[in-house]
């Protein structure tokens, strides 16, 4: 009695569903390829003519229409860098505290306050880091007789280095959890400390995981935009030292583009794509160690 | 030997998977409400036949097929999967009852899923007659709106035959149903293929001697993805005409 | 020769020990800073919250009694309308990825590029929606910050998706397949809803990243001190508000950016907790 109903013709909606289920699929590629020709059609004035030497330019002077992307570039890497120099220790030790060291009554409530943490919004490290970091970094600076800025690159990297560290710490604390319990007996077997364990058989075995996680984390920060806008200071002459207010490029795009127009608004989109392609960069070699660390 | 009116019949069937040839050149017939049991060793290609009879093997990635699966007149391979699968149900090694539905959902899956809408009485009807069928209705009656993954393993694989049933095949394939049971579900399973040959036809496939030679009519014996040696049940196991089927029924290989 | 292997053991053993309590030092440093954001956060804010602060909208500098009732119903707007938009069409290309294109190549390449757009910096995905939907359109809108937010979050939905459904068990299918039903069915009837809570959990951790979201709002949603609901329009929203008051020279702005930030991580902190309740449900289940 039912089979009439059955013998409608229901290989159409399978195919439909799969081509809709394809279509779907194919917009996750089409939104990376749409979005690198959006960025390179916004910003083919400033490409055409400033060409390559825009990268190398120091010289950022809207008004008289001289646009070089160096302060920025620079800004970028030194805060990136210079956050990751500060986070890795402390990530590295979490994560060795939190995969192997600490019992897991006490690990996994601490892992799961730093995931919580890890999702504050950027906007309200920023917050912070205005009222509560910069009146501290300027008193130091006072003290070792640096210009009194408060802000400045090394206190976006500071914050850089807070906001990225969870990021870092948990996909290495993961890969160190995964060191099979038979290699580390091996090494106690031998009578072998805790120590020698984890230097000797422990971090080897995770050394694909954490470099991967520490090259995420780099990935974030280049990108990081609000809490950097918020304390780098704004300035787009080239940093001579840490102390120095800056720009990344990330932050000049969020301070300057609801201003600009015509060839300054093509520039900030060349900064975008730039950013972009590092970026993607970045997390493709991310992707390649943790490719090696399934293996 | 020779059926009459058989309501399964092959013609030189072979599946492979990829390269692989699993079923070799199998050419049978399955008479219509017996209980047919399928024996032979681990790898034999029980299995995969039993998957052929309602088109569930091409769903195996590579797999195909060649030859020809008669279900009375008409060759399944030529038609529409959906059709068959209706006709032909299934009852898998592993209970399976969809864990998001309730116990009354579960049986009506074959309506539901196909988004049939019955009426309340209907589907009501449906539900506990099946449940009957597959002797779980006293024990489920009241409780028919908790979730079949509440029930017990034994119950949960008799929930999955009132599934299979309710949606009245014509045959009902069963693969090894009851080697996830202790020994008393097993025996209510076995119990209840007897009662339903008078509905239905089964095929199942089993490693348990003594339950082929209690549950079934006839019997076909595999080896290595042939068709060994088919026949009625009784007279296969006093008197097995291949000497690989008499090594297999001893006990020399398993 | 006892002596010395004595000696050296005892020095491996307080070696071994004052290491790991560097890496214990060490590992409890980085977690103060991030409880000093939270105790600050409420020390600092606790006060402008008020009921008026809820219900009432934006007040000049200097006047009292400011409210941010806009920038939560307009957060509340924008991510919702980013949710419309983004959720539908990542769970059907997880669908895909899961249940056709498995291991194909095409399957390993929406995979590749999902995982590539999780890294694209949130500020370029406002300047691709502000190109997109700003400019056509000729002003900014919320649905520009709604398409910047659902753009972000479709990574993160399509893999954990994907994930999700291919911890489904194979035999439910093959269950629901032998019953006749085809196979968009299965998967819509079957599948998905076997997965729901995983897939539930994805979307709220996804919901929770995009709420928090500033940068890919400043040239899309803009930000508005008036009250709107029109999709259309500038709207303000709260990560907006914090940026714009904590910036401003206005002593009682920096207050309600405080107030309004207790608001936002609250929002954030309890999306994510539900994530991950479920998730543990999604694990107690197996
Ligand atoms: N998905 C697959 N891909 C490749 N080969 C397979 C696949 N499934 C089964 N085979 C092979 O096909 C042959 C028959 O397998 P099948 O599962 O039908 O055996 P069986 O008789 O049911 O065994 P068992 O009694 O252990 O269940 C075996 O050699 C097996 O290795
Ligand atoms: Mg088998």
């Amino acid at each position: 009695m039912n089979d009439k109903k059955l013998s409608l013709p229901s290989k159409i909606w399978d195919d439909v569903f799969r081509y809709l289920a394809f279509g779907s699929g194919l917009v996750v590629i089409l939104l990376i390829v749409a979005s690198l020709i959006t960025l390179i059609i916004q910003s083919w004035p400033a490409i055409k003519h400033y060409g390559l030497s825009f990268i190398w330019s120091t010289d950022w002077d809207p008004l008289a229409e001289k646009y070089g992307a160096l302060p920025f570039i620079v800004g970028t890497l030194l805060t990136s860098f210079l956050a990751l120099i500060i986070a890795t220790p402390f990530a590295l030790a979490g994560a060795i505290f939190l995969g192997e060291l600490a019992p897991k009554k006490i690990a996994e409530p601490i892992s799961f306050i730093m995931e919580l943490l890890a999702g504050i919004p950027s906007v309200i490290y920023g917050l912070w880091a205005l009222f509560f970091l910069v009146p501290i970094i300027r008193a130091f600076q006072m003290k070792i007789g640096a210009p009194p800025y408060g802000l400045g690159i090394f206190t976006a990297s500071l914050v850089l280095a807070i906001m990225i560290l969870p990021y870092a710490l948990s996909v290495a604390r993961d890969v160190i959890k995964l060191c099979p319990n038979d290699l580390k007996e091996a090494a106690y077997g031998l009578g072998a400390t805790r120590w020698e364990t984890i230097r000797g058989v422990i971090l080897p075995y995770a050394k694909s995981g954490i470099v991967a996680g520490i090259v995420l984390a780099l990935g974030r920060a280049l990108g990081e935009t609000m809490a950097v806008t918020m304390v780098i200071g704004n300035s787009s002459t080239l940093p001579s030292s840490i102390w120095d207010l800056g720009n990344t490029m990330a932050s000049v795009i969020a301070n300057e583009f609801n201003e600009a127009q015509g060839l300054h608004l093509a520039v900030l989109v060349e900064i975008g794509l730039l950013l972009f392609i590092i970026t993607v960069i970045v997390n493709l070699i991310a992707r390649i160690f943790i490719i090696k660390t399934r293996v | 030997m020779s059926i009459e009116n058989p309501i399964f019949r092959t013609e030189d069937l072979c599946a492979y998977y990829g390269d692989f040839m699993a079923i070799k050149h199998v050419t049978m017939s399955i008479p219509e409400k017996k209980v047919t049991a399928f024996m032979g060793p681990s790898g034999c290609g029980k299995t995969t036949i039993l998957r052929c009879l309602n088109r569930l093997h091409e769903l195996t990635p590579g797999a195909w097929y060649s030859g020809k699966i008669f279900l009375r007149d008409q060759d399944i391979l030529e038609m529409d999967p959906i059709l068959v699968r209706r006709k032909v149900g299934m009852v898998f090694q592993k209970p399976n009852p969809f864990p998001t539905m309730t116990i009354y959902d579960n049986v009506l899956a074959g309506y539901k899923l196909l988004g049939i809408r019955l009426k309340k009485e209907e589907a009501d009807r449906i539900c506990e007659e099946a449940l009957r069928k597959a002797a779980l209705w006293d024990e489920v009656k009241d409780i028919l709106h908790r979730r079949g993954t509440f029930l017990s393993g034994g119950q949960q694989q008799r929930l999955c035959i009132a599934r299979a049933l309710a949606v009245n095949p014509e045959v009902l394939l069963m693969d090894e149903p009851t080697s996830a049971l202790d020994p008393k579900a097993t025996l209510q399973i076995e119990n209840l293929i007897v009662d339903l040959k008078n509905t239905v036809t089964i095929i199942i496939v089993t490693h348990n001697m003594p339950q082929a030679g209690r549950v079934s009519d006839y019997s076909a014996f595999f080896y290595l993805g042939e068709l060994v040696e088919f026949g009625p049940t009784a007279e296969m196991f006093t008197n097995p005409k291949d000497p690989r089927t008499e090594e297999y029924l001893t006990g020399k290989f398993s | 020769m006892n002596n010395t292997n004595n000696v050296r053991y005892q020095w491996r053993r307080t070696k071994n020990q004052i290491i790991l309590a560097t890496i214990a030092v060490l590992a409890i440093i980085p977690a103060i800073p991030l409880f000093v954001i939270l105790f600050q956060l409420f020390q600092k804010g606790i006060s402008s919250l008020s009921i008026d602060f809820f219900l009432n909208l934006p007040a000049p500098p200097g006047e009292p009694g400011g409210g941010i009732k806009n920038a939560i119903v307009g957060t509340f707007i924008i991510v919702g309308l980013a949710s419309l938009m983004g959720v539908p069409i990542s769970i059907m290309a997880g669908i895909y990825l899961s249940e056709y294109g498995k291991e194909s190549k095409f399957a390993h390449l929406v995979r590749m590029c999902a995982d590539i757009f999780q890294g694209v910096p949130s500020i370029v995905i406002g300047i691709i929606a502000y190109a997109w939907v700003v400019k056509p359109l000729g002003k900014f809108s919320a649905l520009a910050g709604s398409v910047a937010l659902a753009i972000m979050m479709i990574p993160v939905v399509v893999r954990t998706t994907e994930e999700v459904l291919r911890l489904v068990p194979n035999i439910l299918r093959e269950a629901s397949l032998a019953l006749g039903v085809p196979y968009w069915r299965t998967v819509l009837k079957v599948v998905l809803p076997t997965g729901m809570v995983g897939v539930t959990t994805g979307v709220l951790i996804a919901v929770a990243r995009i709420a928090g979201e500033t940068a890919p709002l400043l040239f899309t949603a803009f930000g508005n001190p008036f009250m709107t609901y029109n999709p259309l329009e500038p709207m303000n929203a709260l990560p907006l508000l914090i940026f714009n008051y904590s910036m401003s020279p206005y002593e009682d702005w920096w207050q309600q950016a405080w107030g309004a930030s207790i608001v936002l991580i609250t929002i954030v902190l309890l999306l994510n907790i539900a994530s991950r309740i479920l998730a543990r449900r999604v694990a107690g289940e197996k």
